[in-house]
């Protein structure tokens, strides 16, 4: 919403503040100010206030009105003219080239001088034939010989609008030699309209805003001033009736009617107007309705009265009400009219019946934008007999637009169900400055002020004559609240103590209707004695508000305007007297941070992704040649997105690790090395209820196992133990005593992929990505990657802690020993059977040589271990240490055959 | 043999005086002092000695090892110092040269910006409470008051799932805030103890989905944290505290706040709160756009509306609200120009943090 300043100024006074002031104390009432756009007024002196401020100043001795009086013809340029001027001291003659002068030229001296915006010599403006706003200051300069230093404006180089076509035309108040910025200098505001400030979409709204605010008086207009003298003819009340089909879509319809106008440009201040708040001025009478709508708040719209009339006459004229129907359907004895009694009873009653009703589906109207909008059954119509004529509360029909003949106006005015006028609106996107405010809630209350008022501009711009009466068709009043608020209720929710004689000033202030009552202390409990001499206000919104709800929530809606009016910065802050509330934690997420604390110790790096994705970008993870993919589209479901951006986010997704797969694949050639993680949720759909969200945990690391250094230049890449080695230290930080076994899964090497297990329940899998999956992307080296259910894990770490062994005292004896097994045996059985066997002796194991060769044999291997046997009472000897090793060999010779190599 | 002995220790500490470095002396130790040596070799000879001759050529055989020992051990102590000046000497590196780099793992920066809103605000006693990202429509607008075709609903444009649902309230959406975790976390507590439940102090964390094209200003997902306070006693001045000591903790004890009247369908009266930019002091600068002020969150008081079907009675409670996006902070705190660089994972903006 476009405020400005000069059109604020008719109801409030805002002597003593400046522009800037007035967008601070707006904003901070949560009317906020986005722009300013400066149209004469003087810009700020300093740019530190935190708006967006473009436009320009009109220099006071520079810029004022002038008056032509003669326009004559320029020597030597057929499209120049030379105007005779006064500017208030000195005659000039001011070379033009401005169409709307053409019509004067070579005429002589003109009866009436034309009023116009001067630019002396030296002046700041905007240059008129430049593309965009380019400013330029006036030179003497000689053109086609005539000595030029000056001119007379358009809008467009006084920054008033886009407007170049001809110069501005002042209104005959305007004074020659006045200052232009005192006569029309401007600055227009740019306000954020909040979906509650429904009363704000307009500049009588936003001013009582102002005066609220500042604690000055609004100053209303008086809707009735120009209606008397205006008036005249048949009533309308004669000539039409309105029929409303569903208060619920319409509570209300009203209508006048206007006669003999006269169809001509309005005058200049109200086209500047029309132009500064974005409106293209049309006519008088368009411009009016607009005007009116700006002004006070209600769309209006205007009928060619003639043109229903004739509409009318071409249909039929008796009209049988619906009731009549209902009595032939249930069962009622048929009955006989006499026509020519109903055509006599119809020529002394309304010819014009306006009704609105829901569209029958497939219903069509042209639109006044020349478009034929094909209706559904939540549209809204105003019709007459003949049919629809517009969508109510959107756009007018084109037929039965106000053209240039014109004569006879049918105003109409009525209030619709917003939400209703919001879905039409969206339905068939038109937006437009009606459907704007319609869609966020006008009172029918404002319908007959509208009326009011636009009929009066109508007068006064067309000589039109107002015919007696409204017609006022009500069916819907909406609910009137009577809000009661206790001093005791401001502290409670906003802790402060304001008196009620205060509150009801800051609320009269906003139009509230407030009463201060005594409390019947009869209903009063007895024990109470303290409430006794308690007042409460009585408070009834202004029937401008439809956003003032009743009971415990019409407090709150009213505490919103106290607190706004008395200012948010005003109440003081406390801290929360009230009990710290249960303090219940949060074990499944603190469980989930700890897991990505433990990655990012161990080197890697965290990443988040779009949980949007595709069916088919998933799909990567299975190899390209297998049916397996297809299987996969045929079984994975997916919570799929109605709307979505790009077919590449249709669905959300049910691996993380594709996810963390397409990071690795765009990082490929930007990073040699990468070793990434992602925590966060699937989505799998069930039936009809809302998805499952479980998460899942991903690992993918690629490149090269040691940075390379200046002095090292070591090209080992990550192979599976790299990544296995990392599992186990997440696993370990995790105090989980798992297992891997070797596992089978589509995307990953069939002879590299492990399984880990908690006894024989499977946490995830990990391994080296599948040849032919690898082939789905771009990888620049083999990737190994990792997959857990997250699920599955949080829950089984240890809740309050995990047992500590205790740390010995005493020396340990270390110990090599290396044994010969078959190839197929896996590695962590022989290390099994050794821990087993050395029991609590033996304090640690580990694996520090494979070795194969032909002395020890085809489809052998020896596995070599350093022992180191400690105990927690005393000094190991060797002979107590050889004596453990003994009884591991043995048990290793038993069970898996081996050899203790020498 | 006392003259042999001189000669002994003559020509040993000669011998010893030339050395100078440490392979020499040890050839030295084995050959005038080791167990075959000259000297040593006398006291293996002492038996063919006469009795008067013993004595006397053991005390000289003995002065003469006390004083080669004690002579190789000031040579020993006397090489392994020049050998130390020689080395310290030439072992010079060029420190300039970079170090042999080391593998840093690192939480995401939103992940590290979340945990430091919501240690803050744990500390403030908010216990964090999380709730699904796909809700239903009910949750996530009409319970918190904003009815189908509600003018709210343009505030936050939205992803529809298509299950083929047809009841307005059982359409499910991507939450399009984290508000719809108020109404969980209200009825799972009011459940357990329908008549008196008990007060309610909770951040909700959680990603946000918004219907809107991806661009360097918008996302169609990124963090929120909600806050949400219910009690018996809360008003808006305990809101207006309470966020300015948050603010004070995140961005530094002088950070100011205002607050400025604003619309949310779930609050009443409903705020934004702005604070000062930190970039710039509140000087005005490009980050704060000359305001000085910085939209860091929407807050407000619980509508009545929004307790109620939270089953807290909002006759006998109060409470506030509050949101904000923590991308946002980390836009305006690190001057980042494109959001896209949160989910876009590019290795290079990652290691920045």
């Amino acid at each position: 919403m476009k405020l400005p300043i000069s059109w604020l100024k008719d109801y409030v006074d805002i002597s003593g503040l400046e522009v800037i002031d007035l967008a601070r104390i707006l904003t901070s009432a949560g009317l906020e100010i986005d722009d300013i756009r400066f149209a004469g007024l003087p810009l700020p002196s300093r740019d530190d206030h935190g708006f967006k401020v473009s436009g320009i100043a009109w220099d006071r001795e520079k810029l004022v009105v002038a008056e032509i009086y003669e326009v004559n013809p320029h020597p030597n340029a057929d499209r120049l003219t030379l105007c005779d001027l006064f500017d208030g001291k000195d005659r000039h003659i001011v070379l033009t080239g401005a169409p709307n002068l053409y019509p004067y030229k070579g005429i002589g001296k003109l009866e009436k001088p034309i009023k116009v915006a001067y630019a002396k010599e030296g002046s700041t403006i905007y240059d008129g034939h430049a593309d965009g706003l380019v400013l330029t200051t006036l030179k003497r300069a000689k053109i086609r010989g005539v000595d030029s230093y000056s001119m007379v404006c358009s809008e467009k180089e006084l920054g008033i609008s886009e407007e170049h076509e001809g110069v501005i035309f002042l209104d005959d108040d305007a004074v020659a030699g006045t200052p232009l910025v005192d006569y029309m200098g401007d600055a227009v505001l740019e306000v954020s309209i909040l979906p509650n400030h429904a009363r704000n979409t307009n500049i009588l709204g936003l001013a009582r805003e102002v005066a609220a605010l500042t604690g000055r008086e609004l100053k209303k207009p008086n809707l009735d001033a120009g209606l008397m003298s205006a008036l005249g003819g048949q009533p309308v009340t004669d000539l039409v009736k309105i029929e409303i089909a569903n208060p619920e879509l319409n509570p209300r319809f009203t209508l006048a009617l206007i006669r003999d106008v006269k169809i001509q440009p309005s005058p200049y201040w109200v086209q500047r107007r029309l132009r500064l708040i974005g409106m293209r001025p049309i006519s008088n009478i368009v411009d009016a309705t607009n005007y009116t709508m700006f002004e006070i708040g209600e769309p209006l719209h205007a009928f060619d009265y003639d043109v229903l009339v004739g509409r009318d006459s071409i249909s039929p004229r008796i009209t049988v009400d619906a009731t009549n129907y209902a009595m032939f359907e249930i069962g009622e004895p048929l009955h006989a009219f006499d026509y020519d009694v109903l055509v006599g009873r119809d020529s002394i009653s309304p010819h014009i019946t306006i009704s609105t009703r829901t569209a029958t589906p497939g219903e069509k109207l042209t639109t006044l934008d020349g478009v034929e909008r094909t209706l559904t059954e939540t549209n809204v119509l105003v019709c007459d007999s003949a049919g629809p004529l517009s969508i109510a509360g959107i756009m007018g029909g084109a037929e039965s637009e106000v053209t240039d003949k014109t004569t006879n106006i049918l105003l109409e005015a009525a209030a619709w169900n917003f939400i209703n006028i919001r879905r039409t609106a969206n339905q068939h996107s038109l937006p437009s400055e009606a459907s704007y405010r319609f869609s966020r809630g006008v009172h029918p209350a404002l319908a007959i002020d509208g009326l009011k008022r636009c009929l009066s501009w109508m007068a006064q711009w067309s000589g039109g004559t107002i015919a007696p009466g409204i017609v006022d068709n009500y069916p819907l009043p909406p609910k009137e609240p009577t809000i009661e608020i206790r001093e005791s209720d401001i502290r409670r929710a906003l802790g402060i103590e304001i008196p009620l004689e205060q509150v009801k000033g800051m609320l009269e202030r906003l139009e509230f209707k407030c009463d201060i009552q005594p409390v019947d202390n009869s209903i009063l409990d007895d024990s109470n004695t303290q409430i006794s001499n308690i007042e409460y206000l009585a408070v009834n919104p202004p029937p401008i508000r439809l956003d003032i709800g009743t009971g415990i929530v019409g407090v709150a809606d009213v505490m919103e305007e106290i607190a706004r009016v008395y200012g948010y910065d005003n109440i003081p802050e406390t801290r929360m007297a009230d009990p710290l509330p249960p303090q219940r934690g949060n074990i499944s997420l603190e469980r989930e941070e700890r897991v990505r604390d433990i990655l990012a110790s161990l080197g890697l790096q965290e990443i988040i992704t779009h949980r949007m994705t595709a069916p088919e970008i998933e799909n990567r993870l299975l190899p390209s040649n297998n049916e397996s993919s297809n299987i996969r589209n045929s079984i994975i479901e997916y919570v799929k997105l109605a709307n979505y951006i790009t077919p590449e986010k249709r669905v959300m997704r049910r691996s993380v690790l594709a996810s963390v797969l397409n990071v690795v694949e765009k990082n490929a050639r930007i990073a040699e090395t990468m070793q990434v993680f992602e925590v966060g949720s699937v989505y799998i759909p069930v039936g009809g209820d809302l998805p499952l969200e479980p998460r899942r945990l991903s690992i993918a690391m690629t490149g090269k196992r040691y940075e390379s250094a200046w002095d090292s230049k070591l090209g080992v890449k990550f192979d599976f133990y790299d990544l296995k080695g990392l599992v186990e230290g997440l696993m370990d930080a995790l105090h989980l005593s798992v297992t891997y076994a070797p596992a089978e899964h589509p995307s990953f090497h069939p002879g590299k992929c492990a399984a880990v297990l908690l006894g024989d329940k499977p946490l995830g899998v990990f391994g080296e990505l599948h040849p032919l999956v690898a082939e789905n992307y771009d990888f620049v080296s083999p990737v190994l990657a990792a997959d857990f259910d997250l699920e599955a894990i949080l829950p089984l770490m240890p809740a309050i802690g995990h047992p500590v062994r205790p740390v010995s005292e005493f020396p340990p004896v270390l110990e090599d020993i290396a044994i010969i097994v078959d190839e197929n045996l896996p590695a962590d059985r022989a290390e099994a059977l050794i821990r087993q066997t050395g029991g609590k002796m033996l304090e640690s194991v580990r694996l520090f040589d494979v070795f194969r060769s032909e002395q020890i044999g085809a489809g052998k291997k020896s596995l070599a271990y350093a022992l180191v046997y400690r105990s927690y009472d005393g000094t190991l000897t060797d002979k107590d240490a050889a004596g453990i090793r003994t009884r591991i060999i043995k048990r290793l010779e038993m069970e898996i055959g081996a050899k203790l190599r020498s | 043999m006392l003259e042999k002995l001189n000669e002994i220790e003559k020509e040993s500490l000669a011998s010893l005086a030339a050395i100078e470095d440490e392979s020499a002396l040890e050839t030295w130790r084995v050959a005038n002092i080791g167990r075959s040596s000259p000297v040593m070799s006398v006291f293996s000879q002492m038996g063919s000695l006469s009795k008067e001759e013993r004595p006397l050529v053991g005390q000289r055989a003995n002065q003469v090892k006390v004083a080669l020992e004690k002579a190789f051990a000031e040579k020993q102590e006397a090489v392994k110092q020049a050998a130390l000046a020689r080395s310290l000497a030439t072992e010079k590196l060029d420190v300039t040269l970079p170090g042999r780099p080391v593998r840093r793992g690192r939480l995401h920066p939103a992940t590290q910006n979340l945990r430091r809103i919501l240690d803050i605000l744990a500390e403030m006693g908010f216990q964090v409470y999380t709730a699904r990202d796909v809700e239903s429509d009910e949750y996530n607008f009409q319970l918190l008051n904003i009815p189908p075709h509600h003018p709210a609903r343009e505030m936050q444009d939205t992803f529809y799932i298509d299950t083929g649902e047809t009841d307005e309230s059982r359409k499910q959406v991507l939450r399009t805030h984290t508000s719809p975790g108020q109404i969980r976390a209200m009825r799972e507590f009011s459940a357990a103890n329908p008549h008196n439940p008990p007060p309610i102090r909770i951040a909700l964390p959680g990603m946000v989905y918004r219907f809107e094209q991806i661009t360097a200003r918008s996302e169609v997902q990124f963090n929120q944290v909600e806050g949400l306070v219910v009690g018996e006693n809360i008003t808006f001045g305990d809101l207006k505290g309470t966020l300015s000591d948050f603010v004070r903790r995140m961005f530094g004890q002088n950070a100011k706040t205002r607050f400025r009247a604003s619309y949310f369908p779930f609050t009443e009266p409903s705020a934004e709160m702005d604070v000062e930019c930190f970039v710039c002091g509140g000087k005005g600068c490009g980050i704060c756009k000359n305001s000085g002020w910085l939209e860091i969150l929407g807050c407000g008081m619980v509508h009545p509306d929004v307790l109620q079907n939270g089953g807290y009675d909002p006759k006998r409670y109060t409470g506030f609200a509050f949101g904000m996006g923590p991308e946002r902070q980390l836009l305006l705190r690190h001057k980042i120009t494109d959001i896209r660089y949160f989910w876009g994972n590019d290795m290079r903006f990652l290691e920045q943090f």
